[in-house]
């Protein structure tokens, strides 16, 4: 048995490994973590035979270059970044082929802002409390605990599948892409705010700030404030997607890689549908948001389930 | 009587009650081992918090609808759910000198001295409530107001993991090497936290801890201990 390869000749900007989080030590204060964009990783995952939880590789603005020391499968999904074999344009949703010293070259994202990169087999660094994400901030998980720098080896894991036959659904990849508002829904202190806050946070733009990562997103635009000008509440658990409202005003919108807990005022959580299109935003992007029901909510959740699930059996 | 709010399509937020107290919280532990007994498919991961739990809950699984009757049906069994036995950990900290390099500004901000605030941080048994903020971390409840102390102005970059420390009412340990506004008095050696360890967490939401003052050479050669993998904390049920 072979053991498979890469290596990183160029870094990118933020390059990490990531899997689909480390669940079940949120009660211990341990955060979830994972890809920003969990869909685009399951979908480079299935084009690949890849099992749901296998790891790849989370580039960010920038791609990395990347040298395959064996042959092997590849895929990329989410942020378009100009990927090219040895200078041959490739399309992302696609099993790729790379042979022996080929070489992938990326370069900045011209539409998104995180591509994973998938390889047959997932990449095989050991799991850390049962994930192979990179926790940055705790310097735990993935590679060394750290993102990738010029001249890292990574070892590919044992294939347990084959790459798809059929291509992937054009509306599951672009889905990401879209520009309508962020769909969300009222959080549990709703309450203390006024009307004409949680109007401005419906009708206003936002900003992403440049002073935003994995942990969470800034957003700059009109002030909101509580009811009472209470600074906090009772730290309480914060969903992936929950906007909190900070003393300054200025929401914070909370990602992959949040505390366990939080102490802001939670005026709304953005519907799970939409967090792979906010970990698509680039700093300097703006953003708006419209309410949903949790009926409908949950509905768009189990429709593109089925979608997904139909792709994976029809293959 | 709880309540339940949604937050977001995919978590439903139990509140236990208004009140940050010794009972609330119990009511807290008491839901969330019902409710890990019932161990519903869908349901992903539940979060206790000081008197509140988020439920995490997959919704292509469960609906929230579903996971709110999983909820009411877990609060009328709260009698017959068995709650593991409490533990009383015993946490040997260094007061003294750099180890403690804040408790002389805490003593004069609280106008005590330096013996009375160890003495009476060292006197009670505090309730680990939860834990967030950073793994491993617990917010700790029963320290005496006397020596409430506020934050530093200006945050220190780097403070140790294991630093014992004030901020206003609260006491805690840091779990990580973390920047950090907390007023340090003490640092311990004990691992809160430990990734590769088949336990990687010391505390639970429950436990109480009572800190010991022990003296520079002690705590360094419990530090040893702990190194060499010959160290027992000592840890009574109660």
């Amino acid at each position: 048995m072979t053991v498979r390869k890469v290596k990183i000749l160029k870094s990118g900007m933020l390059t990490s490994v990531q899997d689909s989080g480390r669940i079940g030590f949120q009660s211990s204060g341990m955060p979830v973590g994972g890809a920003m964009d969990n869909l685009s990783l399951r979908l480079a995952n299935i084009v690949l035979g890849n099992t749901a939880d296998a790891a790849c590789l989370e580039v960010t603005l920038a791609g990395p270059e990347i040298l395959f020391e064996k042959q092997t499968h590849f895929c990329i999904c989410g942020a378009e970044m100009q990927a090219k074999l040895n200078d041959t344009p490739i399309e992302n949703g696609k099993a790729i082929w790379a042979k022996k010293n080929d070489i992938l070259k990326m370069s900045f994202a011209s539409k998104g802002c995180r591509a994973y990169i998938a390889f047959s087999g997932g990449i095989n660094v050991k799991p850390i409390m049962g994930s192979r994400s990179t926790f940055l901030a705790g310097k735990i998980g993935g590679f060394k605990g750290r993102q990738l720098k010029t001249g890292d080896v990574l070892t590919l894991g044992q294939i347990t599948g084959k790459p798809m036959q059929k291509n992937l659904h054009d509306d599951l990849l672009n889905s990401i892409f879209s520009n309508k508002p962020i769909k969300i829904l009222p959080g549990p202190e709703i309450k203390s705010f006024a009307s004409d806050a949680i109007k401005k946070l419906l009708s206003g733009t936002f900003t992403l700030s440049p002073d935003s990562n994995r942990m969470g997103y800034r957003l700059t635009g009109e002030k909101i404030s509580t009811k009472t000008n209470k600074k906090g509440i009772v730290s309480s658990p914060v969903p992936m997607g929950c906007i909190q409202i900070p003393p300054d005003g200025q929401p914070l919108l909370l990602m992959a890689d949040r505390q366990t807990t939080g102490g802001y005022p939670r005026i709304a959580v953005a519907a799970t549908i939409d967090l792979p299109r906010l970990a698509q935003i680039k700093p300097g992007d703006q953003l708006c948001f419209e309410e949903i029901s949790l009926d409908e909510a949950q509905k768009f959740l189990q429709e593109r389930e089925k979608i997904i699930r139909e792709m994976i059996r029809n293959q | 009587m709880i309540t339940l709010f949604p937050a977001g399509d995919s978590a439903m937020l139990i509140k236990a009650g208004n009140d940050i107290s010794p009972e609330t919280n119990y009511l807290v532990r008491q839901l969330l081992f019902a409710l890990l007994k019932s161990s519903t498919p869908g349901i992903i991961e539940i979060v206790p918090a000081y008197n509140e739990l988020m439920v995490y809950y997959d919704p292509t699984v469960i609906n929230y609808k579903e996971v709110s009757g999983t909820i009411h049906d877990a609060e009328k069994q709260l009698s017959d759910v068995e709650i593991p036995a409490g533990r009383l950990l015993k946490i040997p900290v260094c007061y003294e000198d750099e180890y403690g390099p804040d408790l002389p500004f805490v003593a004069s901000a609280v106008n005590l001295s330096i013996d009375e605030i160890v003495k009476s941080h060292t006197s009670q048994n505090y309730l680990v409530y939860m834990l967030g903020f950073a793994p491993g971390f617990p917010y700790l409840g029963g320290m005496d107001k006397r020596i409430a102390c506020e934050r530093k102005e200006t945050p220190r970059i780097r403070i140790p993991a294991g630093s014992v420390g004030i901020a206003g009412e609260q006491t805690g340990i840091y779990s990580l090497d973390s920047p950090g506004g907390w007023q340090i008095i003490g640092w311990t050696p004990i691992p809160l936290f430990s990734p590769l360890a088949k336990n990687p967490f010391l505390l639970q939401q429950g436990d109480r801890i009572k800190f010991v003052a022990v003296s520079k050479d002690e705590i360094l050669s419990v530090k040893n201990k702990i190194e060499t993998g010959n160290y027992q904390l000592h840890i009574e049920m109660i």
